[in-house]
């Protein structure tokens, strides 16, 4: 069918509704590389303005750390710039697989394969690993790609509340009839910053005979003593069945993710996982500096240390200028503003004042949760927190926020 | 069907809302579009009704509309029982 002016509007249309919805993402230009300050453009045509960057995942700093960039350079001079194929028919190095074992030392693991995307590893990885004799069993909070994963699976889905291990093991005594049972989680919540439970997941998992799956992309590289995990973390290395995770958020930022685990379960997704199969190579460039990352990280913990000072400050910052801020232990910091309105108004008035920060609200989160989410990364210096809090105090009270707490903040502005 | 509406209303009680959330679920309330319900958790819900009830509802029924407010999720439970009557 012709793309007709009828279709047209109807798509017009449905872009309105989005608008009005107050949905409507909109891109920021950046004319900087990734850095604790950088270049924004916004609106498109303004005058690209320095701000401090609260929002990006570039956690370690290492998004456009010379000896990766250097490493990067060097990739690509030795392996070229594209593979023009997917992994199994002629696009994998020997650097892809020196950088999947690599993954699997850090992660404690028994093997690891490369995807284009830890999206593409959640699409991918419950299809290859599990038949309709078997039950996922998901925290209600887990990251959208394992959900949209979840549903290209023939395997049965239920759910447990959020970190409620009272439910998860209801769920799973509920579920002994299948053939087998994984539980799902994520290993920091991209939105509420807390780390699961994983010491008790596993335990309970071990106890009624099911596997655990952790997405650990808002933790590999500095979550635990030496930046290995939440799996690190909550003293369980070697005991989780499947992990995936990212290589574009604390390690390099750039793209490409993985699944790691058990050698037979990383074995059926190399045989069966869709986006493996079908999808391109990651590009050599992109392993080779992701291979620096982990020299990078694996000598010393310097990096993930000066992180977890600056979220540590940031935090007391935040809380002694009177901001109601969600409690946890990693570098998402949710300042909670509950109103949706409220959070878009905040968020742009920081942008006026130099900081770059998003508002989050339903669907993104629940409803009534709407949220100013700050993310912390070792490329922040004292004076960028300073600066930051600074303007967070201006536009605080110039809001009348500051000192209160989440009924007062209902009370003042609604729901 | 006052009867089926009470087990449905309890069930989304004691399996959605957190500990410590004092919204109160009516026939009307809506479930999915109201943020109580998201469509990945109504699993369960289906589940539940499928095996208290024992009926089937085939998956191209158990919309997200279908499964908006008790009301609706009451007349498509009704519809599949043999009585259409619970």
């Amino acid at each position: 069918m012709a793309f007709s002016a009828g279709l047209r509007g109807q798509y017009q249309s449905d872009l309105a509704g989005l608008r009005e919805a107050g949905l409507f993402k909109e891109e920021r230009f950046i004319h900087s590389p990734q850095a604790a300050r950088i270049e924004v453009e916004f609106p498109a045509g303004a005058a690209p303005k320095p701000v401090i960057n609260l929002c990006s995942n570039n956690y370690l700093g290492l998004s456009s750390h010379p000896e990766v960039v250097a490493a990067a350079h060097a990739g690509l001079d030795a392996r070229g710039y594209g593979m023009s194929s997917v992994r199994f028919i002629c696009g994998t190095q020997d650097i892809h697989r020196e950088l999947e074992r690599r993954l699997t030392a850090f992660l404690g693991t028994e093997d690891t394969l490369l995807f284009p995307s830890c999206m593409d590893a959640n699409a991918g990885v419950f299809e290859a690993v599990l038949t309709d004799k078997d039950v996922m069993i998901a925290d209600r909070l887990v990251h959208a790609s394992i959900v949209d994963g979840m549903r290209l699976c023939k395997a049965m889905t239920d759910t447990f509340k959020h970190a409620d291990m009272g439910h998860l093991e209801e769920k799973l005594q509920e579920h002994q009839d299948k053939r087998s049972r994984i539980v799902i989680t994520d290993g920091v919540f991209s939105m509420d910053g807390d780390v699961a439970k994983l010491d008790e997941i596993v335990a309970l998992a071990e106890k009624h005979d099911a596997m655990v799956f952790v997405d650990e992309s808002h933790a590999s590289g500095f979550i635990g003593r030496t930046g290995r995990g939440t799996h690190e973390h909550c003293g369980v290395l070697g005991r989780i069945d499947v992990i995936t995770t990212t290589l574009g958020k604390a390690l390099g930022g750039a793209s490409g993710g993985c699944v790691s685990g058990r050698r037979e379960l990383v074995e059926m997704c190399r045989q069966r996982a869709r986006p493996y199969l079908f999808s391109n190579t990651v590009p050599p460039v992109i392993v080779a500096a992701a291979i620096k990352v982990l020299d990078l990280i694996g000598g010393t913990t310097e990096r993930r240390d000066t992180l977890e000072r600056n979220t540590a400050y940031w935090r007391r910052l935040l809380t002694e200028a009177g901001f109601d801020v969600k409690a946890g232990d990693s570098p998402i910091v949710p300042v909670m503003l509950y109103n949706a309105k409220l959070a878009q108004d905040v968020a742009r008035d920081l942008f006026a004042e130099g900081i770059y920060v998003v508002g989050f609200f339903f669907p993104v989160v629940a409803k009534g949760q709407a949220r100013i989410r700050t993310q912390l990364s070792a490329a922040h210096e004292k004076e960028h927190l300073d600066a930051a809090i600074e303007a967070f105090v201006k536009v605080g009270r110039r809001h009348g926020i500051l000192g209160l707490g989440r009924n007062e903040i209902v009370e003042k502005f609604g729901l | 069907m006052d009867e089926l509406k009470k087990t449905i209303r309890e069930y989304i009680a004691k399996e959605y809302l957190e500990e410590g959330d004092d919204r109160t679920v009516g026939d009307g309330t809506p479930l999915i579009t109201g943020g109580i319900v998201d469509s990945f958790s109504m699993v369960s819900l289906k589940r539940f009704l499928e095996r208290k009830y024992a009926i089937r509802i085939p998956d191209a029924e158990a919309t997200p509309e279908a499964f908006d407010t008790v009301e609706r999720i009451a007349a498509l439970v009704n519809r599949f029982t043999k009585t259409g009557a619970v």
